[in-house]
């Protein structure tokens, strides 16, 4: 039987790192981390894991020292937020490019300036091209759900890749809901235990972590990097049929919400996809129009194909982005589906709006809105606000 | 109750509104509900108003937002009513309930006409008397549950002595006082 709980997001993970009992935490212990290394720290002093926790000066330290425990052979992960992460930066592609199955409990949190703390997807999505697998949770129970899967993801063989475990700033990590955590058992039974097949204190093979490659062999590298994330997509899919047989709970790459025979659209990552499902009971038990929804779970690897088959049927999608990029055209959702429904050669009408920047609400009239817009778009086909946002200011 | 029910904490950094909306949270959880708790987070600083938030429902509960239009208000410090609007969007329906020591009548007029019910609890005096310190949560706590009827009294009592007993677990001494505070903001309420 699931354990009936309530736990904000932050707990959450934290409970979830407690079962999993991994061998190295190295952290930096204030802001911009998160509660989540404090959480475990109690656990550690109360004698309840074992798992050695590294206090270190800095984010890149602490990403640099889950480097150098992951290379040894642990099991290794660490926690940060915006700017921390920020921080990591040059630490990420060598986790990716090192192939070290490390897991990274992110938060999700705008990048200063101006100067601010609230939920955006700034930090992670400007890591999207760092060569680490990303899942994003809507809810609590997802965040907890996703980060006990991620070990065994990213230390699967075919894969070994860091995979970042993102929920939203606050709005899961700081707020309360109801979740169902699995008993400490069967989640030591799904994890494992870490055995990795090449590592630097093997005594018995000797090996280099980090070498310099030349031209000459760079390329190949990341060829090889890129065959892991391809690889990644079957094991994502694999990992959460097994957990769906443990729990009960269904996962994918994305979830298609009143999607069956939905003619408008909106695709979107995180926290503000429940506030949509709200909107979409709310439409269709009031108007009977078909509303539905795309909720980005795995954002890399990318589910281009899939995500253009779930997109055939419609008549309009409006694609939501929490960051900028500054492209001057989408952000960083919109275009990548943008892509997927052009190599689909699909004609359906798409927009892309920036929303919560900076922690901005957004909320179930903002969707209801939204839908309205797109069900106008349909009917004209004229798309006056091909890039616009929801929630701004205008004055 | 079969409709979720939300409420709007109004408090100061430092008064525990925030706390106060977690502990609701989670006595209603014990109770068997849906629940969610959480803060509006700005700049954190000791006497800055904070905002805090509960939704309690009998099914699953996916919307993410604040709460624009709740169902009832809570506010732990009476200087806020000159600053912010605390009846903005409260259903007329509900009921405001304001920490003071100043009757009804005396804060209506600081409402802006709001319609609906308006509850006072004077939570220093009930704090004090149970617990001979100024702990304004607990009896707040107290009163929003008896106005707002998420839970049941007999219910909300048991839950918040098991969690008092949990809590206060190496200061079983402070346990009763802290029942008292609840006890007596249900009466001053009810």
């Amino acid at each position: 039987m699931a354990i009936r709980e309530r736990l904000s997001g932050n707990e959450a993970v934290a409970y979830a790192i407690k079962q999993i009992n991994p061998d190295v935490f190295p952290a930096f212990p204030i802001t911009p981390s998160t509660e989540i290394p404090q959480y475990v720290a109690n656990y550690i002093a109360n004698g309840e894991i074992d798992t050695e926790f590294i206090h270190v000066e800095s984010e890149h330290s602490a990403m640099s020292a889950t480097l150098g425990a992951s290379a040894a052979g642990a099991r290794a992960l660490t926690a940060t937020s915006s700017c921390g992460m920020a921080l990591m930066w040059e630490e990420l592609y060598v986790a990716a490019s090192d192939r070290l199955p490390i897991v990274l409990a992110l938060v999700n949190r705008a990048l200063t300036g101006p100067i601010n703390i609230n939920a955006d997807h700034s930090d992670s999505m400007g890591a999207r091209d760092s060569g680490w697998i990303q899942i994003y949770a809507e809810t609590n129970q997802e965040a907890y759900d996703n980060f006990l899967q991620a070990f065994p993801i990213a230390e699967h063989k075919d894969v070994h890749l860091p995979i970042m475990i993102c929920q939203d700033g606050f709005i899961t990590s700081h707020g309360v809901e109801n979740i169902l955590l699995v008993e400490d058992d069967l989640v030591k039974d799904f994890v494992g235990e870490y055995e990795p097949e090449h590592y630097l204190l093997n005594a018995k093979e000797k090996m280099s972590v980090g070498p310099y490659a030349v031209s000459n062999y760079y390329m190949e590298t990341k060829r090889a990097q890129r065959q892991a994330m391809m690889n990644a997509k079957r094991v994502i899919l694999d990992m959460a049929e097994k957990f769906e047989k443990m729990t009960g709970r269904k996962y994918g790459f994305f979830e298609e919400y009143r999607m069956e025979d939905a003619e408008y659209a909106i695709v979107i990552i995180g926290s503000a996809a429940g506030t949509c499902k709200a909107a979409i009971e709310q439409i269709r038990a009031t108007t009977g129009k078909k509303v539905g929804l795309i909720k980005i779970r795995v954002f890399r690897p990318f589910p281009e194909e899939e995500l253009a088959a779930a997109l055939s049927k419609v008549k309009a999608v409006a694609i939501m982005d929490r960051c900028e990029m500054f492209s001057a055209t989408s952000g960083p959702l919109g275009a990548e589906v943008r892509a997927a429904l052009y190599q689909a050669k699909s004609d359906v009408e798409a927009v892309n709006y920036f929303y919560g920047l900076g922690g901005r609400d957004i909320t179930v009239q903002d969707f209801e809105d939204i839908y309205n817009r797109l069900e106008k778009i349909a009917e004209t086909h004229e798309i006056t606000d091909m890039y616009s946002y929801i929630g701004l200011r205008e004055k | 109750m079969n409709k979720s029910v939300e409420i709007r904490w109004h408090g100061r950094g430092g008064q525990g509104a925030k706390t106060a909306a977690l502990l609701l949270a989670d006595v209603a959880f014990k109770a068997g509900k849906y629940v969610q708790g959480f803060p509006e987070y700005g700049p954190e600083r000791m006497g800055a108003p904070i905002t805090a938030y509960n939704r309690i429902s009998d099914t699953p509960i996916t919307v993410h937002s604040n709460i624009y239009e709740p169902d009832y208000v809570v506010v732990v410090d009476e200087t806020l009513l000159e600053s912010i609007d605390v009846t903005k969007g409260l259903n007329k329906e509900g009921a405001i309930i304001i920490n003071t020591t100043r009757c009804v009548e005396e804060v209506k007029p600081l409402l802006n006409g709001y319609e609906g019910g308006v509850y006072t609890v004077d939570a220093r005096a009930i704090s004090i008397k149970a617990l001979g310190k100024n702990y304004p949560n607990s009896p707040m706590l107290a009163a929003a549950v008896a106005v707002s009827k998420v839970m049941d009294k007999g219910e909300f009592l048991n839950e918040m002595r098991a969690s008092f007993q949990h809590k206060f677990a190496k200061k079983p001494e402070v346990i009763d006082g802290n029942m008292m505070a609840l006890e007596l903001a249900f009466e001053e309420v009810g």
